[in-house]
C-alpha cells in the first residue's frame, strides 16, 4: 500500500515541506469525496456544497502536515519553557485545520497575511522547520535572520506577508495586498485573517469599506477561537457573528476544526472574490494554549472545555479517523509517521541551537533598502556608529 | 525713514523702521507685478526679501512644481498611483494633484472615503507587493489617525523581515501652520516621524525643493514622509531648466546653503526658511553675515553640512514652526555640541513655535510662531556674546 514509500523517504530537515512531503506521501491521487461534518452557514450569499473534491494524497498530506505543526507548536513550548525562546509566542495548536485547508484551496501566488500566530501559517507557505525554530530562538539563519522573532515571520516568494503585532493592522494590509493584485491584474486573491479580538476594530471596517466600493479581491478570515486573549468572544463583541459582521459583504460560517470545510470555503472565497469582491469567512475554532506563552489560558475557561475540544473536536483526530476509515494506513503507520515527524522536529531544533546569533553589525542593515551611507547610532553615539549602506 | 506699520503689533501701536533700501525693495517689487495673494501679505508684514531674478528666467509655484513632480513619475512608472481625500474629482483639497485624475484615470488616481487608518493601511499593503503608493493626507495632522501604519507596518518591515518586505511608498500632505486653522489644524510632525528609524522625512522650501524631492521620494525604496506646507503652495520661486527636466532628482539626506555667511549659522526647513532669508537679510544691515541652511531632509539629518558650518561661523541659531520640546531643533543642537563644541563661541539658540496649542485670535497666532524678528534676536545674542 502507499505507505511502504513513506518510509524510505530521506531526511532532509531544512528542506521546504513541500519537497519533504514528495517523496513521504503517496503518489497515488485516487479522488475521495469527503462531506464536511457541519454545514456552512451563509450571509448575503449561497453557501457552498458540504461535498468536497479531495484525493487520498491529499488526505494523508493534511494528517502529515497538521501533525508536523503540532509537534512544532508543543516544541516550540518547551523551548519557551526552556528560555530559549524570548518575548512573545503565540502557539496554534488546536487550529491546524485553518492553514491547511486553506493551503489546499490555493496557490502560492494568491497571498496571504496574518497576526501575530503565524508560525504554522509560515510552514503551510513553504517555510522550513529550521528556518522557525531559528527565528524563534534568534538565530541569523531564521527566516528573518534573527531580527524579527516569534511575531514577524515572512516568506514573499509564497506571498506571505507577515507575521504583525498590531492587532487588526494586517487587515487593511491584506486588503492593500489585494488592491495591488487586482491593479496589477494577478487573478490572485488576499487572505487577511484575524482573531475573534480583532473582529472589533475600526480599521477592519474601514477597510472592508473600500475593499467592497473598489471590488478588491479581499477575503477577510476571522480565525474565531472565542477568546480575544483573557475576554471571551461574548464580553467583547455584541455580535460575535463575526462572518455578518460585514454587513452588506457576504459571509459563511464555517467549522474550523474540519479541514476539509476550511478547503472548500477557501475555494469558494476565492471564486466569489475574483467576480464579486469581498467576503468575510468565519472559521469556528480553537487553542489549546493560552493566547501567549505568559498566559497559563485556564483562568478564563476551564480545563473541562479544553479537554472537551479536544476530545471531540481535534483537527488531526477527525483526518486521523477519516485517514484509517479510508484504509489508507493502518494505527501502526500513522504512530510511525508521528514518531518520524518528532524526530525531524528534534533535529531541526538541534540544527537550529547550533546556528550562531546574528553578527552585531546584523544591528545596522536592513533600516532602509538606501540609506544612503547616512550615519546611525549605537547607545553609546561616540563609541558606536556606522553607516548604512 | 519710512515707517511701516507691522500689524502684529497693531494693537500696541508699536510700529517698527523700515530703511530707504527696504522701501526700494518693495517698490520694486510692486513694479514687478508679480503679486499673489502671499506675497502681498508678506509685504504687509514688513519685509520682502529681493531675489535676484535671471534674465528670461522661469517661475513656478510650489502647487506647480508638487504637481508636475507627481504628473511625471506617474507617467513613467506605471506602478505609481495617488490615493487620498478628494485627490480626484475635487482635484485636490489644495489642487496638489490638478489634472490627474483626468490624465491618467480612476485605475492610477484614487479618491478615498475619509478613513485615514483604512486607507493608509491599504496604502501600505499595496507597497508590501510592490506598487508605489502616494497616500495624501489632508493635512498631516489626520496622519495621527495612521501613525501605525506609517510607523509599525512601513517603516519597521523592511527590518523586522531582514530585506523581504520594502515598502516604496511616499505619504505626503501640508504639515504645520496654516493661517487661523487651530489647534487642532496645526501640528507640525517633523520631529515625531523623523525619530523613527526606516523613515525617511523630507521638507521642501522652494519650488525647486518640491520638484526634486517629491520626485526623489516616489522613486525611493523606502517609505518617506513628505512634508509640504500650505502656505508655501502658492508662492513663486524662479527654477532653472535643470529642475525643470523629468529626470531631475535631489539627493536625500543632503542640505542646502541658501545663503553663505560667515558669523551665524541659522538652520531651518520648510516655511522657516524664507523667514531666515529675510532675518538674514535684517542682520546683514548689521554687519552680521547669517549663513542659512535648508535642511530639506529632516530624516537623515544631513549633520556633516550643519557642523562643518558650525565650524565655520561658532554660532547656531536652528529654527523651525514646531513645538521646542523633543524637537527638530533639540536634535541639531545636541548633534553640534556633541560633534563641534569646541568650535562654539556661544550658547546654541533655538527659536521654535510657542509651546501651547495653537491659537486661533490672529495676535496669538502670531506669538505662537516664529517671527522673522525671534530670528533676528537669537542671532543677535549668538553673536554679541563671544570673546
Amino acid at each position: 500500500m502507499a505507505l511502504s514509500r513513506l518510509s524510505s523517504r530521506s531526511k532532509g530537515i531544512s528542506r521546504p515541506l513541500s519537497a519533504a512531503f514528495s517523496r513521504s506521501i503517496s503518489t497515488d491521487t485516487t479522488p475521495i469525496t469527503i462531506e464536511t461534518s457541519l454545514p456552512f452557514t451563509a450571509h448575503l450569499c449561497d453557501p457552498p456544497s458540504r461535498s468536497v473534491e479531495s484525493s487520498t494524497q491529499e488526505l494523508l498530506s493534511f494528517f502529515r502536515t497538521m501533525a508536523l505543526m503540532r509537534r512544532m507548536e508543543i516544541a516550540a513550548d518547551s523551548l519557551y519553557k526552556a528560555k530559549l525562546i524570548r518575548g512573545f509566542c503565540h502557539l496554534y495548536d488546536g487550529q491546524e485545520a485553518v492553514a491547511i485547508g486553506m493551503e489546499a484551496a490555493i496557490t502560492k501566488k494568491d497571498a496571504i497575511i496574518t497576526a501575530y500566530r503565524d508560525h504554522c501559517i509560515f510552514l503551510g507557505r513553504g517555510g522550513s522547520l529550521y528556518e522557525v525554530f531559528a527565528e524563534l530562538m534568534g538565530r541569523q539563519d531564521g527566516c528573518s535572520k534573527g531580527k524579527g522573532g516569534s511575531m514577524h515571520f515572512y516568506k514573499k516568494d509564497s506571498s506571505f506577508y507577515g507575521g504583525h503585532g498590531i492587532v487588526g493592522a494586517q487587515v487593511p494590509l491584506g486588503c492593500g495586498i489585494a488592491f495591488a493584485q487586482k491593479y496589477s491584474k494577478e487573478e490572485a486573491v488576499t487572505f487577511a485573517m484575524y482573531g475573534d479580538g480583532a473582529a472589533n476594530q475600526g480599521q477592519l471596517f474601514e477597510a472592508l469599506n473600500i475593499s467592497a466600493l473598489w471590488d478588491l479581491p479581499s477575503i477577510l478570515v476571522c480565525e474565531n477561537n472565542h477568546y480575544g486573549m483573557g475576554t471571551a468572544e461574548w464580553r467583547a463583541a455584541k455580535s460575535p457573528s463575526y462572518y455578518k459582521r460585514g454587513d452588506y459583504v457576504p459571509g459563511l460560517k464555517v467549522d474550523g476544526m474540519d479541514a476539509f470545510a476550511v478547503k472548500q470555503a477557501c475555494k469558494f472565497a476565492k471564486e466569489h472574490a475574483l467576480k464579486n469582491g469581498p467576503i468575510i469567512l468565519e472559521m469556528d475554532t480553537y487553542r489549546y494554549h493560552g493566547h501567549s506563552m505568559s498566559d497559563p489560558g485556564s483562568t478564563y475557561r476551564t480545563r473541562d472545555e479544553i479537554s472537551g475540544v479536544r476530545q471531540e473536536r481535534d483537527p488531526i483526530e477527525r483526518i486521523k479517523k477519516l485517514v484509517l476509515s479510508h484504509d489508507l494506513a493502518t494505527e501502526k503507520e500513522l504512530k510511525d509517521m508521528e514518531k518520524e515527524i518528532r524526530k525531524e522536529v528534534d533535529d531541526a531544533i538541534a540544527k537550529a541551537k547550533d546556528c550562531p546569533m546574528p553578527e552585531p553589525s546584523e544591528l545596522f542593515t536592513n533600516v532602509y533598502v538606501k540609506g544612503f551611507g547616512t550615519e546611525s547610532f549605537g547607545a553609546d553615539r561616540k563609541e558606536v556608529k556606522a553607516a548604512l549602506p | 525713514m519710512i515707517r511701516l506699520l507691522d500689524l502684529r503689533s497693531e494693537k500696541s501701536g508699536y510700529c517698527f523702521p523700515v530703511s530707504e533700501k527696504m522701501w526700494g525693495i518693495l517698490g520694486r517689487r510692486a513694479v514687478d507685478g508679480g503679486f499673489s495673494a502671499s506675497s502681498f501679505r508678506r509685504m504687509r508684514s514688513g519685509l520682502v526679501s529681493a531675489r535676484s531674478y535671471a534674465a528670461g528666467s522661469k517661475e513656478m509655484t510650489v502647487r506647480d512644481a508638487l504637481n508636475s513632480a507627481i504628473d511625471e513619475e506617474m507617467s513613467a512608472d506605471p506602478k505609481v498611483f495617488v490615493m487620498g481625500e478628494e485627490v480626484g474629482q475635487y482635484q485636490g483639497a489644495y489642487k496638489i494633484t490638478k489634472g490627474l485624475l483626468e490624465k491618467y484615470g480612476p485605475e492610477r488616481v484614487y479618491d478615498t472615503p475619509i478613513t485615514e487608518a483604512g486607507f493608509t493601511g491599504i496604502g501600505v499593503g499595496a507597497a508590501y507587493a510592490g506598487l508605489k503608493p502616494v497616500v495624501e493626507f489632508m493635512t498631516f495632522n489626520f496622519s495621527m489617525q495612521a501613525i501605525d501604519h506609517i510607523i509599525n507596518s512601513a517603516a519597521k518591515s523592511n527590518y523586522m523581515s531582514a530585506g523581504q518586505i520594502n515598502v516604496p511608498i511616499v505619504f505626503r500632505g501640508p504639515n504645520g501652520a496654516a493661517a487661523g486653522v487651530g489647534a487642532q489644524h496645526s501640528q507640525c510632525y517633523a520631529a515625531w516621524y523623523a525619530s523613527v528609524p526606516g523613515l525617511k522625512v523630507l521638507a521642501p522650501y522652494s519650488a525647486e525643493d518640491a520638484r526634486g524631492l517629491l520626485k526623489a521620494a516616489i522613486r525611493d525604496p523606502d517609505p518617506v514622509v513628505f512634508l509640504e506646507n500650505e502656505l508655501l503652495y502658492g508662492e513663486s520661486f524662479p527654477i532653472s531648466e535643470e529642475a525643470l527636466d523629468s529626470s531631475f532628482c535631489l539627493p536625500i539626506g543632503k542640505a542646502k546653503i541658501e545663503r553663505e555667511g560667515k558669523d551665524v549659522t541659522i538652520t531651518t526647513f520648510s516655511k522657516m526658511v524664507g523667514f531666515a532669508l529675510k532675518a538674514a537679510e535684517k542682520l546683514a544691515e548689521e554687519g552680521i553675515s547669517a549663513e542659512v541652511i535648508n535642511l530639506r531632509s529632516i530624516r537623515p539629518l544631513d549633520r556633516a553640512t550643519i557642523n562643518a558650518s558650525v565650524r565655520k561661523t561658532s554660532r547656531l541659531v536652528t529654527v523651525e514652526e514646531g513645538f521646542p520640546q523633543h524637537g527638530v531643533c533639540a536634535e541639531i543642537c545636541a548633534s553640534v555640541v556633541e560633534e563641534s563644541f569646541s568650535y562654539l563661541d556661544a550658547p546654541v539658540e533655538r527659536i521654535a513655535g510657542a509651546d501651547v496649542p495653537m491659537p486661533y485670535a490672529a495676535n496669538l497666532e502670531r506669538l505662537a510662531l516664529p517671527q522673522v524678528e525671534d530670528i533676528v534676536r537669537a542671532a543677535k545674542r549668538a553673536c554679541f556674546r563671544s570673546k
